[in-house]
This record gives C-alpha cells, sequence and structure tokens, in this order.
C-alpha cells in the first residue's frame, strides 16, 4: 500500500455503538469533519431521544454484530472504529449474559466482518486499563507492555483481556490494516454519566478499610479527541489514554466534599452483591478491584505519538466537581472558614487567659 | 595612702596598661549568645496556625500524592517527626559518610537488613532526611508481603515504598529518585540473634541489574544496631506457615509480654554511607549474569566489612 495513500483520512467510517454516549459524539463529530465522507452508526439498539439530535449526519443502521459482515463490506468501510464495549451489566438489557454478548461475542463478529472487507485499513478499538488485571505485586506504573499477571476476576476486565485477544488474531492475519486499541482509564467530566461518575456523586461513598486506591481519570473531551485522531491520522499500536498524575480515592472522595464510608472488602463484596441482585447499585468487583489496587498507566507512548496531552486526573475530577456540587458536605470553601473561625477563637482564648496572668 | 596612691607610687607602674583583649572572634561560625529577637514571635500562635493548615489540606484533600502514592505533606508533617523521636533519642543514632550519598539524582542505596521489623529501612530513610544535606527522601522497595496488607500497604505507599520490582525501581531511578533497598529481605531481618551482622544470601542481584540499566550509582549502607532491638531466639516455623508470615519469632519479651513485647530495646545505632559504586560505564552489561553477580557480590563484601569496622567503634551494644 501506498505510504501517501494510508495516511489520507478514510472516507467512509463505520462506528459501533452510537446509541451510546460516547458513540453517538465521536460519530457526530466524524461526520462534521469534511474530510470524512460517509459516517455509519451501527448498533442494534435506537438512540435514545438525547443523542438523536447529534446524529443528524450519521446514518443509522438499527443491526447487531451479526450483521456486521454485510454492512462492512457493502458499504465499502474504510475505517471501522469500534466503540461498542458496555463496561458494566445493565440489568435492563439482560444483565451480566447480555454484556458478555455484546462485548465479546460482538467483537468477535464484527472482526470477522473486518477481516473480510477488502477496502477496511483502519481500525479503531475502545479498550481499558482494566487490561492490566489487578494484583499485589503489580508494579505501580503499568506501561503497555505490562502484561497481566493473572486473569482479573471482575466481568468487563476479562471481557477486555477476550477483546484485545481477537485484535491480536485480527493484527496478525491482516497486517496491512492500522490497527489502534486505546485503553482508556476510567472516564469523567461534568456531564459524563458512568458507573464511576454516580459512585462519586452520592453524599457517602463506600470505600474499602485500610486501602487508599491511587486512581486516573481521563476527561471524556480529551478521550473523544484521541478518538478522532486515531481516526484521521494514522497511529497504528496500543496505547494509555489518562490524565497525567494520579488521586488517591480518599483524596478524590475529599476533594468531591464527600464523606467516605469505609467497609471491610468482603463486607463490600457481599453488599454489592446483594445491591445488584436486587438491582440497585453498579458496583461490580471490577471496581471493588480497582479500589483495592489502584491502577497508573504510563501515558508517554500516548502523547508522544499523538501530539497531544490530556488535562490532568486532577483538572479533570475538577471538572467532574464542578457539575456535581450538590449533595456535597465537607467543601474547601467551608473547612477553610471553619479553619479560621477555630484559630480566632484560639486566639482570643489565649488573649483572654494572659489578661486575666498579667491582672492577677 | 589608699592602695591606688600606693601602687601609683612604686617604680615603673604608673605607665603601665593592662593590654588589651583582642576582639572576639567567631571560629566555628556560632554565637554564644543568641541575640534578642526584635519582635518576640509567639511559637504557640505559628504551631497552632500550622496544625489547622495541615488539618485543613488533609480534609479537603488540597495536597499532590505522586505516581507510586508518596504523599510528601503526610510524610514530612506526620511520620517524620514521630520516626525522628525513635532515631534520636531512642536509638541515638550516628551517622557517617552521608556525603557519599548523591546531593541530586538518582541513587540506588543498598543495606543490610536485621531487627524482625523493619525499622532499620524506617531509620535509614530519617537518618538521609536528617542528616543528608539536601534533606533527600529515600523511596523505599518492600516485600509483596507488605503490600498485600491492608493499611500497612497504604501507610508504606503513603511514605514513599513500592513493590520492589524492576519496572518500578528503574521508573524511580531515572526519575531521579534515591532508592532504598534491602537484597536479604526476610531471610535478613527473620535471622536469629546468634547470626547477628553476618550478611545473608543476595538473591539474584535483581537490584543490581536494575541499576545497570538506568546507569545509577550504587551506594552501599552498613547498619549497626538494628539486630539487638528484638532479638530472635527461636522462630516457631509451624505456627508461621499456620499465620502465612515468613517466620514467627520469639524474643525475650514477645509474645512473652504481649503488646509491649513491640517496644524495641533501646540499642545504640551507627549508619555509615559508603563510597558510591559507578555503574554508568555498564549499561550494556545489565544482562551479563556473570557481571551482575559479581557486582553484587562486591557490595555485600563492602558492607560485610564496614559493618565490622563499625562494630569495633561500638563496643557496647547498648552503651551511650
Amino acid at each position: 500500500m501506498v505510504s501517501s495513500e494510508a495516511a489520507a483520512p478514510p472516507r467512509v467510517v463505520v462506528v459501533t455503538g452510537v446509541s451510546r454516549y460516547l458513540g453517538a459524539r465521536v460519530a457526530s463529530r466524524l461526520a462534521a469533519d469534511p474530510r470524512v465522507e460517509r459516517v455509519i452508526g451501527l448498533d442494534p439498539h435506537e438512540p435514545p431521544q438525547a443523542l438523536a439530535g447529534q446524529l443528524a449526519d450519521v446514518e443509522l443502521i438499527q443491526a447487531d454484530a451479526r450483521a456486521a459482515t454485510a454492512v462492512v463490506a457493502d458499504l465499502g468501510a474504510e475505517a471501522l472504529v469500534h466503540l461498542a464495549v458496555t463496561s458494566a451489566p445493565d440489568p435492563q438489557h439482560g444483565g451480566r449474559a447480555a454484556m458478555k454478548e455484546h462485548n465479546v461475542i460482538g467483537t468477535m463478529q464484527l472482526l470477522a466482518a473486518a477481516q473480510g472487507a477488502p477496502k477496511l485499513r483502519k481500525l479503531v478499538m475502545r479498550s481499558s486499563t482494566a487490561a492490566y488485571g489487578a494484583s499485589f505485586r503489580d508494579p505501580a506504573v503499568f506501561t503497555e507492555d505490562t502484561e497481566p499477571r493473572a486473569v482479573p476476576r471482575g466481568s468487563f476486565a476479562r471481557d477486555i483481556l477476550d477483546i484485545e485477544g481477537y485484535v491480536r488474531g485480527f493484527r496478525r492475519r491482516r497486517p496491512e490494516v492500522a490497527a489502534t486499541v486505546l485503553r482508556f482509564a476510567p472516564f469523567i467530566s461534568n456531564t459524563a454519566n458512568t458507573t464511576l461518575t454516580r459512585y462519586f456523586a452520592r453524599p457517602m461513598v463506600a470505600t474499602v478499610l485500610g486501602r487508599d486506591a491511587r486512581l486516573q481519570f481521563v476527561h471524556v473531551d480529551d478521550a473523544l479527541e484521541i478518538l478522532h485522531r486515531s481516526v484521521i491520522e494514522d497511529h497504528p499500536g496500543t496505547y494509555n489514554v489518562a490524565g497525567a498524575g494520579v488521586l488517591a480515592l480518599s483524596q478524590a472522595v475529599r476533594r468531591a466534599g464527600r464523606l467516605s464510608l469505609p467497609l471491610p472488602e468482603g463486607t463490600l463484596s457481599s453488599l454489592a452483591a446483594v445491591a445488584r441482585s436486587v438491582g440497585i447499585g453498579q458496583i461490580g468487583l471490577d471496581q471493588i478491584d480497582l479500589f483495592v489496587h489502584g491502577r497508573v498507566v504510563d501515558t508517554a507512548r500516548l502523547v508522544k505519538e499523538f501530539g497531544f496531552t490530556p488535562r490532568t486526573t486532577a483538572a479533570a475530577f475538577e471538572d467532574f466537581i464542578a457539575g456535581h456540587r450538590t449533595g456535597s458536605s465537607l467543601t474547601a470553601d467551608r473547612l477553610a472558614a471553619a479553619e479560621r473561625a477555630i484559630l480566632d477563637g484560639i486566639r482570643q482564648v489565649r488573649a483572654a487567659a494572659e489578661r486575666t496572668d498579667v491582672n492577677s | 595612702m589608699t592602695q591606688d596612691e600606693y601602687h601609683k607610687a612604686l617604680p615603673g607602674h604608673a605607665d603601665f596598661v593592662l593590654p588589651r583583649p583582642a576582639p572576639p572572634k567567631p571560629l566555628n561560625g556560632k554565637r554564644p549568645i543568641p541575640e534578642p529577637l526584635a519582635d518576640p514571635v509567639d511559637i504557640w500562635d505559628q504551631r497552632i496556625a500550622k496544625g489547622l493548615a495541615f488539618l485543613r489540606r488533609r480534609l479537603a484533600g488540597a495536597y499532590e500524592v505522586d505516581d507510586f502514592g508518596f504523599d510528601r505533606d503526610l510524610t514530612d508533617t506526620v511520620f517524620h517527626p514521630m520516626l525522628r523521636v525513635l532515631y534520636r533519642d531512642w536509638f541515638r543514632t550516628e551517622v557517617f559518610g552521608v556525603d557519599n550519598v548523591p546531593d541530586t539524582g538518582g541513587g540506588l542505596i543498598v543495606g543490610n537488613h536485621s531487627g524482625t521489623l523493619a525499622l532499620d529501612a524506617l531509620m535509614l530513610t530519617t537518618a538521609l532526611r536528617d542528616q543528608h544535606p539536601d534533606r533527600r527522601n529515600l523511596r523505599l522497595l518492600g516485600a509483596d508481603l507488605v503490600f498485600s496488607v491492608p493499611v500497612l500497604s497504604e501507610l508504606a505507599r503513603k511514605a514513599g515504598a513500592t513493590v520492589a520490582c524492576n519496572p518500578d525501581a528503574e521508573r524511580l531511578m531515572s526519575d531521579g529518585e534515591l532508592v532504598g533497598v534491602f537484597p536479604e529481605g526476610f531471610k535478613g531481618i527473620g535471622k536469629r540473634f546468634s547470626e547477628r551482622y553476618k550478611l545473608q544470601r543476595f538473591g539474584r542481584g535483581g537490584f543490581v541489574s536494575a541499576a545497570l540499566r538506568t546507569g545509577t550509582p550504587i551506594v552501599p549502607v552498613a547498619i549497626v544496631g538494628a539486630e539487638e532491638i528484638y532479638p530472635i531466639l527461636a522462630d516457631l516455623k509451624p505456627l508461621a506457615r499456620l499465620l502465612g508470615i515468613p517466620y514467627f519469632p520469639v524474643t525475650p519479651t514477645f509474645p512473652l509480654l504481649g503488646p509491649l513485647g513491640l517496644i524495641p530495646l533501646p540499642s545504640k545505632w551507627m549508619i555509615e554511607f559508603c563510597p558510591p559504586i559507578p555503574t554508568a560505564h555498564l549499561t550494556e552489561y545489565a544482562d551479563d549474569p556473570m557481571v551482575v553477580y559479581n557486582l553484587a557480590d562486591q557490595v555485600r563484601e563492602t558492607i560485610q566489612a564496614t559493618l565490622l569496622t563499625l562494630l569495633e567503634k561500638r563496643p557496647d551494644a547498648f552503651g551511650r
């Protein structure tokens, strides 16, 4: 393949998972880019009303991954953006079984379709830093070359490992297709609505007793920028996508002005299991593993290759706090006021004591 | 005739003047008498304000944590003052050769390990923070066991430690940090009192290859005093296996006195930093087992020899 042709932006792009926030935003942004002629959104569900407005310029095809073969080949897709990866089971859409079907089987079928698409020259996959698993022996900072020590127990992390396995197979069979795998840290922004943002939005936040995980986030807008660049430009390879810096879980809870409720790991696991079975709350083993072990990644490769630095974890979290003022109790302003009041009080008491000393 | 008049009448005494004393010259830069402060500062007011500001920072989360979880604010305000009491007043630690530790850039401090609980690692950290001109922070490499225990793992991370593995060690050293490692591991701290100051095997020398790969100088350090704090008389192996720990120590006070047995005996400590071993010219040999082994052996021999000279300087383990 001629290199200048490979560097040109793809004319026809297929985006999966457009019924969800991330997919819809990526598709609408690609549709707005004049270099891209057609953007086709592929999703088994109809997009909700809130996202329908964004998808005006996107050709929507309501079909599941089994129909992907026909779509990808017939439309002559040059790039395939696979974002239809769910991070938590949705009780309204079939729970864990449906999640696995969607994530693993969906990816398998989509990649089978991609393999048979003659014009395809770019594949962009949404992955997660959950691919590194969770273990006490893990290094503090993961690079893209770190292998997970053991199969993780969280369902999402296991799906991610399966998905990345399929991509490795695809790379072997179609080496001329530029495959970009983006391992995203948990998304956050003032409007993002994920398991983790719902967790931090509560006034009382359950944490693991005796553990203070190191967390990293990526701002949704930065994730969109990286996804857009991976489609328009050529960046084959695997990249960690996260904001630089670290927030300890306790620190994040305090910055958000929430109160933490430390529970022993076993209690938290069983409470979360009960909550899941009743259908409230979605704290899964993935989240508990994250809160026990933490997860920090090295983004040097991303910054070098894309020439783009996502905003820091602290800045991304600051944006989340700005959108979730309600429900916070211990805010920085109130603490500063309390500090001044206490210091003044102590000074007055000491001054009064000195006066009585002098008088007596 | 008064005494003065008689004095003047004596020949040769009228024009005699005592020589003026030389003006006082400071010799060691210290003032014998502190000058009174122009404005007396209310020290208690400062302390209260500082303490309240610290509390507010902690409650608001307004502090920085690095990628490894090291929390400078907490370490400087809480951990170090507490450790310094143990370091200065309880163990009366003396430090030699602190100028062998580089002022800037990475360094790998390799020490002997002893004392049942790894207090020697904490005292080494305090020594560098207290005595080094640049008040350097030592980033310790700890055993997996430390990081699998709740609370302990987080205390270790906040104090700047991380899991002993090559990726972490190399990342810290290339970031220009001082890394502390005890290659003897549990073999060192869990040995009997009768084997005190005998260096154990140095593992596979993973620490040497990490230093070679990043071209970081290795500073051997000998620590005397930790062997006597909890002398291990016996090791209850079956009990240790049951609890999943590497050894179960029996010391003169533990488990006999229960939690009181956790008070370390007040031995006299000495820490000596040896001259650094440069490795920048050996970077290409990081995977050569012979070079790695020889260098590890050189470090081990240096520490053992320094231990023996330090022991001669300290005839009484519990002396002043």
